[in-house]
């Protein structure tokens, strides 16, 4: 079973007071959590990989915590989003891997939290940025709460390594006057509405 | 009161360097905020109200990345201060918030601070990477401390803003070996060694 070799963490607060239009009391918070690990991979095609996902729970739960530590709790995050970035010794499929222990950390961390974690993964060099989507964490519809974070790290992903983020955010977009569903509306209960 | 749109950090932690454990793991934090530039579009002389904004983001801005570090103020090690200028505006916006005021409330923040604060200043657009050097705080000799850390937000320095950076670590490099003054043998009193 190969080991979660940890080579660098980088997270990111952002605060954000406005876009140009009226200044909110309450800045929207956006927090990103980025391991660069080794790919156990990364070289050659190895066909069975899916018991890594169990050595990665533990890296999920730690990435998933800081950023309750950094947001201050479960109760202040409304959205949430991961994605992989892949270093040019690895495949897509590695990228995949992340799946299941990124989403289901943050969700167990967050208590409810109904909705589908949205992704994005991709193949990269040094120095690559990711665009990880967000949604709101009980329903996917919630349009206030479509957004996205970008995360990256100027020396990762190196060829043989992989790079996992966790990113969750507390509200909606910060001038958000899109329309559709609205999170005072939502039931909550089938992940989407 | 300077017109902030948003603040953000962001902190590296290193636990392995070139296949060695770095116990424990070097950090380095950046602050940074981007704040709406009062003379974007014109000339202006005196810009005195940038010099006091200075001030205002010396003590947010180290402030934010003492606590990003999780540090007492005199555990942090080296600093560092940059500002990129938005296209309607002019490189002596950034010395004008660098300069003459921003240093004094920043060492307050780290506490003591004898050697200069490295800067670095330019013009740039959206999404363009501002590199932040760094220097010992008390010795600017010290030669395992002088590195530097990148900061980017995709969505800025818009046209009429500044990004303004303050850089702040708890350690040097995660394996100095080119010799020099050591932080150990440093006295820190003249600033230099």
């Amino acid at each position: 079973m190969p080991d979660v070799v940890l080579r660098k963490t980088v997270s990111s607060l952002e605060e954000i007071y406005h876009e140009g239009g009226p200044v909110s009391d309450t800045p929207l918070r956006r927090a990103s959590v980025l391991a660069i690990i080794s790919n156990p991979f990364a070289g050659s095609y190895v066909t069975e990989i899916q018991s890594f996902m169990e050595d990665l729970k533990p890296l999920g739960l730690q990435m998933a915590q800081k950023l309750l530590d950094m947001l201050g709790g479960p109760e202040t995050v409304e959205g949430y989003g991961k994605g992989s970035l892949i270093g040019e010794g690895g495949e897509l499929e590695h990228g995949a891997l992340w799946h299941a222990p990124g989403g289901y950390a943050m969700r167990q961390l967050l208590g409810k939290a109904n909705a589908i974690v949205p992704s994005s993964k991709k193949v990269s060099g040094l120095g690559a940025r990711l665009d990880v989507p967000i949604t709101h964490i009980n329903a996917a519809y919630v349009r206030s709460h479509f957004d996205s974070m970008e995360v990256g790290c100027n020396d990762a992903p190196r060829a043989d390594e992989l790079a996992f983020a966790l990113v969750m955010t507390t509200g909606p977009r910060i001038h958000s006057r899109s329309g559709g569903l609205e999170a005072w509306q939502i039931e909550g209960e089938d992940g989407l509405r | 009161m300077t017109k902030i749109r948003k603040i953000a950090v962001n902190v590296e932690e290193t636990y392995i360097e070139a296949g060695r454990d770095i116990a424990p793991p070097t950090r380095k934090a950046v602050a940074v905020a981007v704040i709406e530039n009062p003379c974007a579009g014109r000339y202006v002389e005196d810009l005195s109200e940038l010099m006091e904004t200075g001030a205002e983001l010396g003590a947010l801005l180290g402030r934010r990345c003492v606590e990003a570090l999780g540090i007492a103020p005199e555990q942090a090690e080296s600093y560092g201060k940059s500002a990129m200028v938005g296209e309607n505006g002019e490189l002596e916006h950034a010395a004008a918030i660098l300069h003459p005021k921003l240093g004094a409330p920043l060492r307050k923040e780290v506490e003591k601070g004898a050697a200069l604060v490295p800067s670095s200043k330019k013009m740039g657009s959206p999404g363009q990477v501002l590199d932040v050097p760094l220097g010992h705080k008390d010795a600017a000799y010290v030669r395992s401390h002088f590195d530097g850390i990148e900061v980017r937000l995709n969505d800025a320095p818009r046209a009429g803003e500044i990004m303004v950076a303050v850089a702040v670590t708890d350690s040097g490099r995660p394996l100095p070996r080119v010799g020099g003054l050591t932080a150990n043998e440093a006295e820190g009193k003249d600033g230099l060694r």
